[in-house]
């Protein structure tokens, strides 16, 4: 290490919401629960699906558990996955882009920030997409535009529901313009698979923002919450900023947004897939439209 | 008076002022100042030019927040006639961000919708800065029906440091408004014509501004995120914003050559404001000539073709075999 590097400050920008950044399974045998900083048992966190059995806090879940809890056994085919995010502006900030994909691929063994495919859930065939926070913030960029639209046609073609789970800042800044178009792009694919007659469940996941709340993940026929879940347009910073006064307490969040209309229902991860099963029985395609 | 003036245009609002001093001289025939007056005249041309022809990209974006620039209310008297302002999105308010209504374009029946900016301090404020809530874009899309139902074209203009943040619009559902707009415009039976006249502020902006052709002025940007904020955070708030709107390719030209935007109509020396109607005037044949091109496609292909434009917006790349890293939980 250089000596330079210990007299380096401390990264004063350091995640606020420790969450966010932390792994998604966590080592050893036991953790704190972020929620109510009592110690849980990793194996029995597992067991609950990752959500703290004393407060009901839900810890963050990479795609592929999301997928694991959601999906029945055996039931998963990835499509797309070899899709790579290029650098179209070269863009280089305070760390160049190609750096922060490199790390991000290192980081998560996934090549963007979704995994999209084709799923069984209660023996029921669905086309679904999952996002993935560790991955540059969950950001949409290309790749991500590009498979939640691979999927949604996908689903419009071979007449499948759609489920997606979202956790995203919002459009990925580095592929600029390009990234904004993605947002026109997956809601131009979302419009022609409801007109299609077929349904679609969007679960918002914590957290989800920005480009991602602006376009296909609130376009949904029903809009589930996870418990606690920040959901909303702009970022809390940038509204204080803004308007100069303190935020609400519950501001922004799942419950938040089901109070004021935003959301069908707020939903405890260990009751997910049952309910998502349960309203896919109501969204029977009609077969008809054209 | 003294004039609005960024840093980059000082030393030219220095020698204008010295010319009009000048000028003020001779009115009052106190000397004989003509051969000053006149070389003090082609020194300010040269200057302008310099200034002018070959401007960063930072600087274009503020020419783009010029409180001189023409707004969308500008543009809708020059260039249209018979403009019927319509109100209201029928559950909230009359959002006055936005500004809508019916209009003609050469005789040729359409609707305009547009961000609406004021020209002034009093009216920048009841306007919001152009910053619109949700209402302003439930608005829009009640237009965009009516549109859609008379077989109306829709013209929109974009002009919007982005759509506002704060507590009433979120509790309202910014985000879900602004999706709304975009799936509203994708089903569009119509033409939609989309002139990007000052800021192009992100989602704000895009919830009207895609369709059939994207326009955009010159000294114009769109961008997914201000410079401000993308410098607070890929910077950590240590960068220059001048360098991050480099690296954004925000410009028309560099949105052009991306196959973002369709066309460029050009400005006068200086940006829209040094000549409103000649900027109005140029972007008016743009948008007839786009609306003679469209009115020639059957409806049916211009949503197929409004979607496969979007469609090719995307760099992305396979990953080598060896690279794929997923794939082994195909069994899950």
């Amino acid at each position: 290490m250089p000596i330079g590097e210990w007299f380096k400050k401390e990264n004063k920008r350091a995640p606020a919401d420790q969450t966010l950044t932390k792994r998604a399974i966590p080592d050893g045998v036991w953790e704190k629960c972020l929620g109510c900083n009592e110690p849980i048992f990793i194996k029995e966190l597992e067991r609950n699906l990752m959500v703290c059995s004393k407060c009901d806090y839900h810890f963050p879940l990479s795609a592929y558990e999301r997928i694991y809890h959601l999906a029945d056994p055996n039931s998963f085919e990835e499509l797309w996955e070899d899709l790579c995010s290029e650098d179209p502006l070269c863009f280089i900030g305070k760390k160049a882009y190609m750096d922060s994909l490199v790390e991000a691929k290192n980081k998560t063994g996934l090549n963007d920030a979704v995994i999209c495919g084709r799923a069984g859930i209660g023996g029921r065939k669905v086309a679904i997409g999952v996002m993935d926070f560790r991955f540059i913030g969950g950001s949409m960029g290309s790749v991500v535009g590009e498979k939640i639209t691979r999927m949604v046609e996908l689903a419009t073609d071979e007449k499948l529901p759609i489920i997606t789970v979202s956790s995203s800042g919002g459009a990925r800044m580095q592929e600029g313009m390009i990234s904004l178009m993605q947002m026109a792009k997956t809601s131009t694919a979302v419009a022609r698979h409801s007109k299609s007659g077929l349904p679609y469940i969007s679960v918002l996941s914590h957290p989800t923002s920005g480009g991602v709340t602006a376009s296909f993940s609130t376009l949904a026929d029903i809009i589930i919450a996870e418990p606690k879940a920040f959901i909303g347009f702009a970022g809390p910073r940038v509204i204080e900023q803004t308007i100069k006064q303190k935020l609400p307490k519950d501001f922004q969040t799942a419950e938040f947004n089901l109070t004021h209309g935003m959301v069908d229902m707020i939903v405890n991860r260990l009751d997910m897939k049952r309910t998502i099963m349960r309203l896919l029985d109501y969204l029977e395609p009609s077969g008809v439209v054209e | 008076m003294k004039r609005f003036a960024y840093d980059f245009e000082r030393p030219l609002v220095e020698l204008e002022t010295k010319l009009e001093e000048l000028k003020r001289l001779e009115s009052a025939g106190k000397e004989d100042i003509a051969v000053q007056i006149s070389y003090l005249e082609k020194q300010i041309q040269k200057l302008r030019e310099r200034t002018y022809s070959n401007l960063t990209a930072w600087q274009k974006v503020q020419i783009a927040r010029h409180p001189d620039r023409p707004r969308t209310s500008d543009y809708i008297e020059a260039i249209f006639t018979d403009f019927i302002e319509l109100h209201g999105d029928r559950v909230f308010r009359d959002d006055v961000s936005i500004i809508g209504g019916f209009a003609r374009l050469e005789n040729v029946k359409v609707m305009v919708v547009g961000h609406r900016k004021g020209r002034n301090t009093k009216e920048s404020i009841a306007r919001n800065f152009g910053m619109p809530h949700p209402e302003g874009y439930r608005k829009a899309v009640r237009l965009m029906r009516i549109a859609n139902k008379f077989k109306l074209p829709l013209i929109t203009f974009i002009d919007t440091p982005g759509a506002y943040p704060g507590i009433g619009a979120e509790e309202r559902g910014q985000a879900i408004a602004i999706a709304q707009s975009l799936m509203e415009i994708s089903v569009l039976e119509v033409p939609v014509i989309v002139a990007n006249i000052g800021e192009g502020g992100s989602g704000g902006a895009l919830a009207i501004g895609f369709g059939d052709r994207i326009i955009m002025l010159e000294n114009s940007y769109y961008s997914v995120i201000t410079p401000e904020g993308c410098v607070s955070i890929l910077w950590d708030g240590e960068g220059s914003v001048e360098e991050a709107t480099e690296v954004l390719g925000l410009t028309s030209d560099k949105l052009l050559e991306m196959g973002i935007v369709d066309c460029v109509v050009r400005e006068p020396l200086g940006g829209a404001h040094y000549a409103p109607s000649l900027a109005a005037r140029e972007l008016k044949k743009e948008l007839v000539k786009a609306l003679e091109d469209l009115s020639k496609v059957s409806t049916k292909d211009l949503v197929e073709q409004r979607y496969s434009r979007l469609r090719h917006i995307g760099y992305y790349t396979k990953a080598r075999e060896s690279e794929t890293l997923s794939g082994k939980f195909q069994n899950i």
